[in-house]
């Protein structure tokens, strides 16, 4: 019979499993798939500007998202590998959260009777919140404007027909002021992300950390105007079928 | 200066608390904040009645002892320094002080504002070791170590392990604590050979205590030691390739 008795060792895991148990690490994967969903804002953005050059140009733009890879690829296989892609990041992202909002509950020790807060900025506090908004909106959104899946789509609904769709989409007034809405949540939620995925990946320095606060802003006003002009267009008159 | 207190009373571990109120007249504006509770507490132990439980020793901020929520800040209003630095003259006269303890889970009341912070004493056990040889003492500097490196790790080594990082995070996280202790010792030279298993142990033990960092950064405000959150990104940093190195080793066993 055994008379030492070893240590239990835990079962260690491939080390990205490992990592991704840890806070530290889920911080990690926030961070990288914060970098993809923010890189596909940014191209989104970018893309539907094309919408200002007129109804042929911006159907040619959605035609051209099908026709990626050109002839190299079968067609739509690009775009669907980007949106596999980027729905596994959007799961990873709200999985990470999820579980370390449930971590800092548990953690947390009752409330104070007065806690005067000095570094917390409300973008930072909201995350949760604006986090939520954007989810739901962007469900809203792919419903709205991808399927065309009635009642939220616009009746009008023609597949392909990008332009169309969209004008009759934003001019539906309460239609129009959710997107703003959702939008500046965006923004808010964008703001703190920017900046905090810098240290959520160990990179933060006194010499460029007044410019990650520079970066976050300037990224954020660049969406939240570009995708605000979008639906006010429409609703000015500027867009129109 | 007349002051009146809600201070947090409470029995002790487990126990329901509710805040009192005194009224506190004639203090001198030159005396310190515990100067002022010592005070307080000599009338409440002539009036019979049990004087409020506070921790403290060295009385000038390295002993990280006196920590409590003062006006709903870490160790009050005062920027950079801890309760025991903080003066009376720092408030109005006629003003109403809030005083809690530190709120966190791993932190529990063991009475009025006293917490046990016995968890910080688990992260460090976890790491905060370097291996030397033993025997007759070594010359000094045969180590060379560069001048910013020395900097750098005693930027972090003024920790004092107060808890005022894990009482001002709204995620009760103690990553700006156990950054500075890991930081203090990965940044020498002499703290190489276990750095990552050190990384990786204070961490782990570490998330077992406490929240996750979100990078409010409200624990560098409430640091009396004014300790940079850019530590933290170098816990971020040296626990990735930790959890990479140290899984990589285990494999060769
Ligand atoms: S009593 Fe030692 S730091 Fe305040």
């Amino acid at each position: 019979m055994a008379t030492t008795e070893e240590a239990p060792t835990r079962r260690r895991y491939p080390w990205p499993i490992e990592f991704y148990r840890s806070a530290v690490g889920k911080k990690w994967v926030m961070a990288l798939t914060g970098i993809a969903l923010l890189g596909f804002v940014v191209a989104h953005m970018i893309g539907n500007l094309k919408v200002y050059f007129g109804p042929e140009d911006f159907n040619h733009y959605g035609e051209a998202l099908r026709d990626l890879g050109g002839d190299l690829v079968p067609r739509t296989s690009l775009l669907w590998a980007l949106r596999i892609g980027l729905l596994g990041a959007a799961l990873l992202h709200v999985h990470a959260a999820y579980s370390l909002t449930y971590t800092n509950w548990k953690a947390r020790g009752g409330r104070y009777r007065q806690r005067d807060y000095v570094a917390v900025t409300y973008a930072s506090r909201s995350m949760r919140f604006t986090g939520t908004v954007v989810l739901f909106f962007i469900v809203f959104h792919l419903a709205d404007l991808t399927w065309g899946t009635a009642p939220v789509a616009p009746d009008e609904f023609f597949r392909g027909d990008v332009y169309a769709n969209l004008v009759a989409s934003f001019e539906r007034l309460p239609v129009a002021i959710l997107y703003i809405v959702a939008n500046l949540a965006l923004g808010v939620h964008i703001y703190h992300g920017t900046w905090s995925l810098f240290q959520s990946l160990g990179y933060s320095h006194p010499r460029f950390n007044r410019w990650r606060k520079g970066l976050a802003a300037g990224l954020t006003a660049a969406i939240v105007l570009v995708n605000l002009s979008f639906p006010i267009a429409v609703q000015v008159g500027i867009l129109e079928i | 200066m007349d002051v009146t207190l809600r201070v947090w009373r409470q029995d002790g571990p487990n126990r329901p608390g509710a805040f009192e109120e005194y009224f506190a007249p004639g203090i001198s504006s030159h005396a310190s904040f515990l100067e002022m509770l010592d005070i307080v507490n000599d009338r409440l132990t002539l009036d019979n009645r049990e004087p409020i439980a506070f921790e403290h020793d060295c009385r000038e901020g390295i002993c990280g002892a006196c920590g409590m929520m003062i006006n709903g800040q870490a160790h009050g209003p005062q920027q950079g320094t801890a309760t025991c630095q903080l003066h009376m003259r720092k408030f109005r006269d006629g003003a109403v002080i809030i005083i809690e303890p530190w709120r966190a889970a791993g932190f529990p009341v063991l009475k009025d504002l006293v917490v046990d912070r016995s968890a910080f004493d688990r992260i460090v056990e976890a790491g905060g070791y370097i291996t030397v040889d033993t025997g007759s003492a070594p010359d000094a500097n045969l180590v060379p170590i560069a001048q910013e490196a020395a900097e750098a790790s005693m930027d972090a080594a003024v920790c004092i392990g107060c808890g005022a990082c894990v009482a001002a995070c709204p995620n009760s996280a103690a990553q700006l604590f156990t950054a500075a202790k890991l930081a203090h010792l990965n940044l020498l030279p002499q703290g190489q050979a276990e750095r990552y298993i050190r990384a990786e142990a204070m961490v782990d033990t570490m998330e077992s205590f406490f929240g996750s960092c979100t990078n409010h950064a409200e624990c560098e405000e409430a640091c009396p030691k004014n300790i940079s959150i850019d530590f933290i990104a170098l816990l971020n940093r040296d626990y990735i390739k930790a959890k990479w190195r140290n899984g990589r080793l285990a494999a060769q066993r």
